[in-house]
C-alpha cells in the first residue's frame, strides 16, 4: 500500500513565520515606493492585454494549483510543460520561414537560397488573388498578382514552385484557407508527377476557415459548406496522407487584427473544438484525426504573458480533448504548435528596431516550446522582406538556438510564481470565453453575430486608445521618435511586369490542355458537392490532374456552395 | 442650425481583407464627431467612389495592406475625376512605402497614413481639409 505523503499536493509550500514576517516587511516597504510617472506609466499594473499584475507574486498566488492536476511534466498530460519529455534536447523547433512572391519560378529561387542557408521546412505564401480563388487574369486580381506572395493559377505553376526540391524529404506549410482543397489536390499532384506518393508527403496545410470569418476575411463559401470541406480534407488526409497536418488552427491573425492574448487562446481553441466535433459528427473517430491536428499562434511583445499563453494552450487542449470528447490517445491530448513573431508589433519608424522585437518574441516562443518558429523580418512592415532581412531573421533563430542556451531545461519558467499564476489566469479567461461562444450557439452562430468580430474590434480599439495617451510606449513610434526619417534599407518591389506574365501563362494553358477533359472533370466535382456523402478531394485531385485552374474550380464550387458575404460592424 | 457634422467614407478595395487599421480610423473619426460609412471589405473603386457620392461624403479614406496601392489609388482618382467629384478629399493609409506616398501624393491624393501614425493627426487632417470642403461646397 503506498504510504500517504505528509506534504499538501498544491504548488506553494507551507509558509513559515519567517517567510511571513519578510512578506509583511515587504509589503510595508512597497506601499512605500511611488509608482513612476511619465511615458509608459500608465500601463505598468497590467499586461498589454489589460490582465492586472501584481507588484510581485508569491506562493499564495499559486496555493490553489495542484502540481500533478496543473503542472505535472514535460511529456506528461496535462502537458502545461511542454510535450516532449527532453523538450528541445532531442530535437530543435523547425525554422520555417514564411516566403513567396512574383512567380512561382520567383519563389522556387527564393526556396532554394532558404534551403541552402539551413532552413528546415518550406512555407508558401500565396498572393490574394490566390487566397481568395481569382486567377491571375480576374478583373478582381489587378494589382494584386504576386504583391504579397506567389500566384499559383494551376498545378502547373505548383509544379514550378518545387521544380528542383525534393518534396518527400522536406517538408512544406502552405498558408491558405478558403481554397486550401485546391492547394492540397495541386500539391499531391505535383509530387505524384514526380513519383512521390502523397502518403510519403509530409507538412501543413492551414485550412483553418473560421478564423477567416473571425479575423482574417479571406473566405469564400459560406461556414456551414465551408465546414464540409474540412471535414472532407481531414477524412482524406487521415486516411491517405499519414504525415500529413489536416489543419493549422490559427490564432495568428486573431491576434494581428487586434485581439488580447486571452481571445486569441479562447477563439483558436475554441475554433479547434468546433473542428473535432464537426469530425466527430461525420462520424470519424477522435483519435484517428485529432493527432494531426496543428495549431499557430502568434509571439508578441508582452514576454511573460505569451509564454503564459502557450503553456495554458496545451493545459486547455489536453483537459477539453482527454475530458470532453474522450480521446484515448495521448497524441490526440498533445498541442503542438507553430509560431510567428507579431507583425503588428512592427514598426515601420526605425525599422532595425524590428530586429530585437523580434528576438525577444521568439525568446517567448521558444520558452513557451513552440515547434516549429517565423521570424519576422525587420522591413515586413513596409514591403516583402528583402533576401539580407531574411537572413538577419533567420540568424537570430539560429543565435537563440545554438547559443543563448536556452533550449538546454524544459519548460525553465515551469513553477515561477507569476507565470504559473498568469497561465492560470488565461486558462480562466479562456474558459469563460467558451462559455460565451456556448451561449451564442457555437463558433459557427457566433460568427453570424458578428461576437468575435466586435470583441476584437473592441480590443483593437482600446490597445490604440492606449498608445495615443502614451500610457504604452512604441519605441520610436509614440517616444524616442526621430524627425523626418526615411528608412536608409532596401525594399524589394514586385512590378507590374509579374502580372503580366502569369496572365499571359494562365492564358496559354487554358488554350494548350485537354478542354473535354477539364469540363468533364469540373462536372463531376460540382456532382461531389452536391451530394454531401462524397468526398470533395479525389475529385479536386482529378480536376488539378486536368489542369482546371484554381478559378475555375472555385467558380463550379460556388455554383453549389454560394459566395459569403459578411455584415462588417466597426 | 447647427451644421451637420463631416461625412466619411472608409473604405478597403480589392481583395485585401486586413480590417484592423480601417476599423480604428472608422471609430476613431466617430468619436471625434464625425459620421463615417464604413464600405465594408472587397470593393471596387467604383463602387467606393459611387458610395461616397451618394451619401454626399466629404472625404474617402482608403486603407490598403496588400501592396496593391499603386493600382487602387490612382482608379480611385480617375474615377472621382471622371464623375466630377474631386472635390471629395481623398485620403488614404496602409503599408506603402514612403517613395510609393510621394508618387500618390503626387497624384493627387491629399495625405498617405503610414502605420504608427497617431490618430490626433489624422483626425485634425480630416477636420481641416474636408472642413475646407465643406466651406466650398457648402
Amino acid at each position: 500500500m503506498a504510504k500517504m505523503i505528509d506534504r499538501p499536493s498544491g504548488l506553494a509550500a507551507q509558509p513559515t513565520p519567517e517567510f511571513e514576517e519578510q512578506r509583511a516587511a515587504w509589503e510595508a516597504a512597497s506601499r512605500k515606493g511611488t509608482p513612476r510617472s511619465g511615458p509608459g506609466a500608465g500601463a505598468i499594473d497590467r499586461t498589454i492585454s489589460d490582465v492586472p499584475l501584481k507588484v510581485c507574486y508569491g506562493p499564495e498566488d499559486v496555493a490553489h494549483l495542484d502540481l500533478a492536476r496543473d503542472l505535472s511534466w514535460p511529456g506528461q498530460y496535462p502537458y502545461t510543460r511542454g510535450i516532449h519529455p527532453n523538450g528541445y534536447r532531442d530535437r530543435l523547433w523547425t525554422m520555417r520561414q514564411f516566403a513567396g512572391f512574383g512567380t512561382a519560378r520567383q519563389t522556387n529561387a527564393r526556396y532554394h537560397f532558404l534551403l541552402s542557408q539551413g532552413q528546415t521546412g518550406l512555407s508558401v505564401a500565396f498572393d490574394m488573388p490566390t487566397l481568395m480563388g481569382y486567377d491571375s487574369d480576374a478583373p478582381q486580381a489587378r494589382g494584386e498578382v504576386g504583391k504579397c506572395g506567389v500566384a499559383i493559377d494551376s498545378l502547373a505553376d505548383m509544379e514550378v514552385l518545387f521544380d528542383g526540391i525534393d518534396m518527400g524529404a522536406i517538408t512544406t506549410s502552405m498558408t491558405i484557407n478558403g481554397p486550401a482543397c485546391i492547394a492540397l489536390a495541386q500539391y499531391i499532384a505535383a509530387a505524384e508527377k514526380k513519383g512521390i506518393p502523397r502518403a510519403k508527403l509530409g507538412g501543413t496545410i492551414q485550412a483553418d476557415i473560421l478564423k477567416e470569418y473571425i479575423a482574417q476575411k479571406e473566405w469564400i463559401f459560406p461556414p456551414r459548406p465551408h465546414m464540409r470541406i474540412i471535414v472532407d480534407m481531414i477524412a482524406f488526409c487521415t486516411e491517405q496522407m499519414p504525415k500529413w497536418n489536416t489543419i493549422s488552427i490559427s490564432g495568428y491573425h486573431i491576434r494581428e487584427a487586434g485581439s488580447t492574448a486571452a481571445q486569441e487562446l479562447a477563439f483558436t481553441l475554441a475554433d479547434g473544438f468546433a473542428y473535432v466535433e464537426a469530425c466527430m459528427a461525420a462520424g470519424l473517430d477522435v483519435d484517428a484525426f485529432a493527432p494531426r491536428l496543428s495549431f499557430f499562434f502568434n509571439a508578441h511583445i508582452d514576454f511573460f504573458e505569451e509564454i503564459a499563453k502557450f503553456r495554458a494552450a496545451r493545459r486547455i487542449w489536453a483537459r477539453h480533448m482527454r475530458e470532453k470528447y474522450g480521446a484515448k490517445n495521448p497524441r490526440s491530448w498533445q498541442l503542438r504548435f507553430h509560431t510567428q513573431t507579431a507583425g503588428c508589433s512592427a514598426t515601420a519608424q526605425q525599422p532595425e528596431n524590428n530586429i530585437v522585437r523580434v528576438a525577444y518574441e521568439a525568446l517567448a516562443a521558444v520558452l513557451g516550446g513552440t515547434q516549429s518558429l517565423h521570424t519576422n523580418s525587420m522591413d515586413e512592415v513596409l514591403a516583402l522582406p528583402t533576401e539580407k532581412s531574411v537572413e538577419i531573421a533567420l540568424r537570430t533563430q539560429q543565435v537563440l538556438a545554438y547559443e543563448t542556451n536556452v533550449t538546454n531545461v524544459v519548460d525553465p519558467l515551469g513553477g515561477s510564481y507569476y507565470v504559473e499564476a498568469l497561465t492560470d489566469e488565461l486558462e480562466r479567461q479562456a474558459e469563460s470565453y467558451f462559455a460565451q461562444i456556448a451561449e451564442y450557439g457555437g463558433v459557427i452562430e457566433a460568427i453570424e453575430a458578428g461576437f468575435f468580430q466586435r470583441e476584437i474590434a473592441e480590443a483593437s480599439y482600446r490597445y490604440q486608445r492606449s498608445i495615443e495617451a502614451k500610457d504604452r510606449i512604441i519605441v520610436g513610434v509614440n517616444a524616442f521618435e526621430k524627425e523626418e526619417e526615411k528608412p536608409e534599407i532596401e525594399l524589394l518591389k514586385i512590378t507590374d511586369e509579374t502580372e503580366r506574365e502569369q496572365i499571359e501563362a494562365v492564358r496559354v494553358l487554358r488554350a494548350r490542355r485537354d478542354a473535354n477533359r477539364v469540363a468533364a472533370t469540373l462536372e463531376r466535382l460540382k456532382a461531389a458537392c452536391r451530394d454531401p456523402k462524397d468526398n470533395v478531394m479525389p475529385h479536386l485531385i482529378e480536376c488539378v490532374n486536368a489542369y482546371c485552374t484554381e478559378g475555375e474550380i472555385v467558380e463550379a464550387m460556388v455554383e453549389v456552395f454560394g459566395r459569403y458575404t459578411e455584415r462588417s460592424v466597426f | 442650425m447647427a451644421a451637420r457634422p463631416l461625412r466619411i467614407v472608409v473604405a478597403k478595395a480589392g481583395l485585401d481583407g486586413h480590417d484592423r487599421g480601417a476599423k480604428v480610423i472608422a471609430r476613431a473619426l466617430r468619436d471625434a464627431g464625425m459620421e463615417v460609412i464604413y464600405t465594408g471589405l472587397f470593393q471596387t473603386p467604383q463602387q467606393i467612389v459611387q458610395t461616397a457620392i451618394q451619401e454626399d461624403a466629404d472625404g474617402i479614406g482608403l486603407s490598403i495592406l496588400s501592396g496593391a496601392h499603386m493600382t487602387l489609388f490612382p482608379e480611385i482618382l480617375r474615377e472621382l475625376r471622371e464623375r466630377g467629384a474631386d472635390d471629395i478629399v481623398f485620403f488614404g493609409g496602409g503599408t506603402i512605402p514612403p517613395d510609393d506616398a510621394e508618387e500618390l501624393r503626387r497624384m493627387g491624393v491629399r495625405a498617405i497614413f503610414t502605420p504608427g501614425t497617431p490618430l490626433k493627426e489624422i483626425i485634425s487632417f480630416v477636420e481641416r481639409e474636408c472642413g475646407k470642403r465643406r466651406e466650398l461646397v457648402g
